[in-house]
């Protein structure tokens, strides 16, 4: 129990000299997709062959270990999905992808106890082999601030935490500055909220103090909802404590007794690294009553969502702590006047509390040098798609698409030409060739009709049909939507039907038109932010590809070749020898024909599942 | 205090104290369209109609923006009148369309706004839900193919009745209002208050219509078909055929009646009367052995029902006796129990929740119930217009004997504090007229929901509580449960303004029920007799027909968790 200043202090000293002691570190990469990949299996095999082999290992940070030990830890997400598992060896920094449990005896061997690099578990890429993790590319762009401990530190111990400088911050907050102080700090910084507005959160907090109710809450949004985006989930597994940090800094300079954690319980790793680490505040009393002794009481709770995307609304995250339905309200009263519990309430995202402890400890000036002056700071992106390089990133804001996708990205995938980025998720815009010198910031985003959101980038190719994607998005809002307001409700709903005729090559002459009439409806009249912004995919998608929408309606074709229902699978009589192995394979009788002869294929009848193009073998069938 | 000023379609309006600018707007003179919007709910926003622009372009819902000084805003420009009509034609889209059919054609708000905006084409499939209704309920029906989800009905059955028998389920475009657990409406929590219907804008909740029953009983010449009214619809139902001005029309329906072939025709307020004497007894004594207090008045089914789901345990402090109606429908079966037709009682109420009172086994005699049937004012309404009859141009006539003219203190039980007035009047020590006079402005009389007032008894003060609509009977239960209120007696009436603004009337706001009730209390003015036991009817049932019956004829015993409504 840290009763005083020094108590942290000292501690954190002990802490950071047996972490220095330590010198050989394997840090799994524990997130939750290279826990899919297999790392508990690859932590269990190290660990057996390491007692076998009576190596000196710890799984826990000790306070004195022994300076030959080696420490194997379950660390947050490295970030670079698409190659894990991952698991990375300090101190020489070598990042081994795709490791499988029967590697774990050659590292053991050959790095462990002698240093050498297995360079077949080093990334390559056009023959150059990277042994070490800063030089890879794909790192070697991104200034990790927000994410510097994933990866680098146990997710699930407080000890690394402080091991690395942990509650500096709030030690800081808490002893040498004012509640005042600490707000005009983050004002100062221009911190905006991650979670898509772009809010300044020094407002929002100043707002929340001035409210004279004595009775306050924080509430940290980690109901990350939009498809595709991972960066909450992975700072939550990665490294809760500075998320918490974030929140008692919150708290103190807010007048906050109590703080709720709303995670959607489709996170079952964050849910249960946030339960611990809440649990170790505890028990160090950096959480509860009167915490170092400066009569600052303050706790947080965990709230799982059900997993509605409407709950990221602030008022319907609200409502769905108090046990209500997730519903947005009208505003005002506002949720820094009336938020939980009808109390004054600060609302931030988990990206934005993980930032303020870095705001705190280097101070609003070293924060303002980061990124552009209206947008400053890093912001995190998940890369998906038809991107070589899918994973989580981070880098300044103002960095261009064009920086993001081909240089951290790694370009398409497979070669293919670049057609378009949704970014923002569901509620965002998708941006195309002509903006991908763009800086990524608020403002610049939203002057081009797309907007940051919560950082999600869905990268797509020139295979990708955007009249699809515009109905992927919108089958997702219409699904999500809370169902409360009329035009987001029935609106999204034709919207969706118009979409799903266009695709199926039923589309009408006036559908275009239709879907921008009704878009302009949801978008002024709707009641919440999901509802404003449910029409913007179709509609940037009919700004930048009408003609792609024209051929769907007008020519009942799909340029990409990507709608299943408007492709046509035909034989080339020229080509066809009447072999009639095609009629044998195909699953519903659709081709037909006399032997030596060429067949036909009906297509009424076809499905277009495409086995009889694979089974030709003089290439008489084609698919356009 | 400067005056404040907000622009509305460049005409300044002085804001005075309203809570949005909706409330202005039609202070203004433009009835600017709503689905969601009652001034007696929380705002929900929802149906989005009530948008105005602003001077920079921007769309708000007026109906939960703050009215502040130098405010401009337009509520009829061209991009408004599109957003609101493509909002009506998505509505319908999604809406059964069989508009002659519906319960609700004719006092439709989309059937009205769509004929408003001129909606002439769908450009949508017709997407309504193939589901089917709940019939369940004896007070009301309800119809999800007609539901555009504004939530009125759930707010209503929550905020201010504090039932939440229905709410939504689902979510987006599956949503749908529904109970728990899917339950239907007679196994629900409702009580059956109709407050739901009331406030539904569409044919979606609609209340329970058995004028076919009736028709068909005046046809049938081996019945007798015997009538009360009830004191509220005298108030009410000129409203929609006639004047708008509260006044009592008994005269006329009485006329009505009687050319529409009903047989006999009595007033409600003569049971009324008999309630009087009756719960004035049962208070004394609880007072007398200081037992059973508060007493809850009984009058009102939807209450009871109310009781008997959330506090079992309070039952023992509502009064034994049944409601007037019961009462007197007791009464007449037992005067006509000769007859050499069968007797048919048909009770004309001002409320839902009283055809569900009339199916309770408590009020059946071997299965047959004193009050055959139950018809809201509105029923009545359409019977008229069916029937053909101006009822503008009836000649008032008077109701039948044997039990001829009720006491002006049994008239006023038709709105809120009328069965506390009626009590006090008969338990006061002073009979003059100035105690009278002075009682009306003891608090007792008023459209608000709770009012409290105490009055000299003997030795002690009698505290009485008056309450109207659930949510503050509650509110009123918590604290005597707490012992934070102590109270003598207390009247619950479940809709807010008493029956007067019971669900079975025309619909009316605050202003309106407020009309209805100065025309009770007018009638009580004009009655030569105030006081129930002065009634010389009264006293005469007391000598004869009632002579060893009283108990057996009006007072009731509820057992704990009745029948579902």
């Amino acid at each position: 129990m840290l009763k005083m200043r020094s108590d942290l202090v000292n501690l954190r000293e002990i802490y950071q000299k047996a972490t220095q002691m330590q010198k050989v570190k394997i840090l799994i990469c524990s997130g939750t997709g290279c826990i899919a990949g297999g790392a508990k299996e690859i932590h269990q095999e190290f660990l057996r062959r390491m007692e076998a082999q009576g190596v000196n290992c710890f799984v826990t940070l000790e306070k004195e270990p022994h300076d030959k030990s080696v420490g194997l830890k379950q660390s947050g997400c490295h970030g670079f999905c698409e190659m894990g598992p991952l698991v990375r060896i300090e101190p020489w920094g070598f990042l081994y992808i795709k490791v499988k449990p029967e590697d774990c005896q050659e590292i053991i061997d050959k790095t462990i106890l002698k240093g050498e690099c297995i360079e077949r578990l080093a990334y390559h890429k056009d023959g150059k082999v990277y042994q070490t993790q800063e030089e890879i590319p794909f790192y070697k762009k991104q200034t990790r601030l927000v994410l510097e401990h994933c990866g680098h530190i146990d997710a699930t111990s407080l000890e690394e935490y402080l091991s690395v400088g942990g509650y500096k911050a709030l030690e800081k907050a808490l002893f040498d500055m004012e509640e005042e102080a600490i707000i005009k700090e983050i004002e100062l910084s221009n911190l905006r909220g991650r979670g898509g507005g772009g809010f300044p959160a020094g407002r929002k907090w100043s707002q929340v103090r001035r409210q004279k109710e004595p009775v306050k809450y924080i509430v940290c949004n980690g109901d990350e909802g939009d498809p595709g985006a991972f960066m909450d989930r992975s700072i939550m597994e990665g490294d809760p404590h500075r998320m918490l940090e974030g929140m008692m800094i919150a708290a103190r300079a807010c007048g906050a007794q109590e703080g709720y954690i709303y995670v959607r319980a489709e996170y079952p790793l964050a849910i249960e690294r946030l339960c611990k680490a809440i649990a170790q505040a505890h028990a160090y009393g950096l959480l509860g009553k009167n915490i170092l002794g400066t009569g600052f009481d303050f706790d947080i709770h965990i709230n799982r969502g059900a997993g509605a995307f409407v709950c990221g609304e602030g008022s319907a995250l609200t409502a769905s702590i108090e046990g209500k339905r997730g519903m947005p309200r009208v505003k005002p009263p506002r949720t820094v006047e009336q938020g939980l519990f009808e109390k004054p309430t600060v609302l931030n995202n988990v990206e934005t509390f993980a930032n303020v402890p870095l705001v705190i400890l280097n101070g609003a000036q070293w924060y303002k040098n980061i990124g552009p002056e209206n947008s400053p700071g890093t912001k995190a992106f998940a890369l998906t798609g038809n991107i070589e390089n899918t994973g989580l990133i981070e880098v300044p804001m103002g960095t261009s698409l064009r920086e993001v996708i081909f240089d951290i990205g790694g370009g398409m995938r497979g070669g293919a030409g670049f057609k378009a980025v949704q970014i923002g998720g569901p509620s965002g815009g998708c941006l195309t060739t002509k903006d991908l010198d763009l800086p990524l910031d608020f403002d610049a985003l939203k002057k081009a009709g797309a907007m940051i959101g919560s950082g999600g980038l869905v990268v797509m190719d020139e295979n990708t049909c955007m009249v699809e994607v515009a109905r992927f998005f919108m089958n997702f809002t219409q699904n999500e939507s809370c169902g409360k307001c009329v035009p987001c409700r029935e609106g999204t709903k034709r919207m969706l039907e118009i979409l799903e005729r266009m695709v199926e090559g039923k589309g009408e002459p006036e559908d275009i038109e239709k879907l921008l009439e009704l878009a302009d409806t949801i978008s002024s009249t709707a009641l919440c932010g999901l509802g404003k912004t449910a029409a913007f995919p179709v509609v940037s998608t009919i700004k930048n590809f009408k003609e792609e929408y024209e051929a769907h309606i007008l020519e009942k074709r799909c340029p990409a070749k990507n709608c299943q229902k408007l492709k046509q699978i035909t034989i080339d009589p020229a080509l066809c020898k009447g072999c009639s192995k095609c009629s044998r394979l195909c699953p519903v009788d659709a081709i037909h024909g006399k032997v030596k002869e060429p067949f036909v294929i009906d297509p009424n009848k076809c499905i277009k599942c495409g086995s009889c193009i694979s089974a030709c073998a003089f290439k008489a069938i084609k698919e356009d | 205090m400067r005056a404040e000023f907000m622009m509305i379609d460049d005409i300044p309006v002085e804001i005075q104290g309203e809570k949005n600018v909706l409330e202005l707007i039609r202070k203004a003179g433009i009835d600017l369209p709503t689905f969601c919007y009652y001034s007696e709910l929380s705002v929900y926003g929802a149906c989005r109609l009530c948008v105005v622009e602003n001077k920079w372009g921007g769309i708000e819902a007026s109906c939960s923006t703050i009215p502040k000084a130098g405010m401009e805003v337009y509520t009829n420009t061209p991009r408004l009148r599109k957003y609101r009509k493509m909002i009506l034609e998505l509505i319908l889209a999604n809406h059964c369309r069989d508009c002659t059919t519906c319960e609700k054609s004719g006092t439709c708000k989309l059937q009205e706004l769509a004929m408003r905006f001129g909606i002439k084409e769908v450009r949508f499939e017709n997407t309504k839900k193939d589901l089917p209704m709940d019939t369940s309920s004896c007070c009301i029906v309800r119809d999800e193919t007609k539901c555009i989800l504004c939530g009125d009905c759930v707010r209503m059955c929550d905020e201010v009745q504090n039932v939440g028998a229905i709410d939504f389920v689902h979510r987006g475009s599956e949503m749908r209002i529904g109970t728990a657990f899917h339950q239907c409406m007679a196994k629900s929590n409702c009580v059956g208050c109709g407050q739901c219907a009331a406030v539904c804008p569409t044919g979606a909740i609609v209340v329970k219509n058995d004028t076919a029953s009736i028709w068909k009983e005046l046809g049938d010449p081996q019945a007798k078909v015997v009538v009360q009214i009830a004191p509220a619809v005298r108030v009410a139902i000129d409203e929609a055929l006639g004047q708008k001005n509260g006044k009592n029309v008994m005269g006329k329906i009485v006329a009505v009646l009687r050319r529409m072939g009903f047989n006999e025709i009595f007033d409600t307020s003569t049971g009324a009367d008999l309630t009087v004497l009756e719960e004035t007894n049962e208070f004394l004594k609880r007072l007398e052995k200081n037992e059973r207090l508060p007493l809850f008045t009984s009058c009102c089914p939807a209450w009871i029902k109310y009781a008997e789901n959330k506090h079992p345990d309070l039952l023992q402090n509502i009064s034994t006796c049944r409601s007037p109606m019961e009462m007197f429908g007791a009464v007449l079966k037992e005067h006509y129990k000769h007859s050499n037709k069968r007797v048919v009682v048909v009770a004309i109420m001002p409320c839902t929740a009283k055809k569900a009172e009339a199916a309770r086994d408590e009020f059946k005699v071997e299965g047959t119930p004193y009050v055959d049937y139950v018809l809201t004012t509105q029923e009545l309404i359409q019977m008229v217009r069916e029937s053909g009859l101006v009822f503008d141009e009836m000649e008032p006539e008077a109701v039948d004997m044997p039990f001829g003219a009720p006491s002006g203190a049994g008239v006023i039980f038709g709105v809120t504090g009328g069965v506390t007035e009626a009590v006090i009047r008969r338990v006061a020590d002073d009979k003059s007229i100035n105690m009278l006079r002075t009682l009306a402005f003891k608090g007792v009389r008023g459209m608000e929901g709770v009012k409290e007032t105490s009055i000299p008894f003997g030795e002690q003060t009698l505290h009485i509580a008056v309450v109207s609509g659930l949510a503050n009977a509650e509110v009123l239960i918590q604290q005597i449960k707490s012992g934070e209120k102590h109270y003598d007696l207390i009247e619950v009436m479940a809709c807010p303004g008493g029956c007067i603004g019971g669900a079975g009337q025309p619909f009316a706001d605050r202003e309106q029920k407020a009309k209805r009730g100065q025309g009770l209390y007018e009638t009580d003015r004009m009655s030569s007799i105030k006081r129930a036991e002065e009634n010389p009817v009264i006293l005469s049932l007391y000598q004869g027909l009632l002579k060893g019956k009283v108990h057996e004829l009006l007072h009731v015993e509820y057992k704990g968790k009745g029948q579902k409504s």
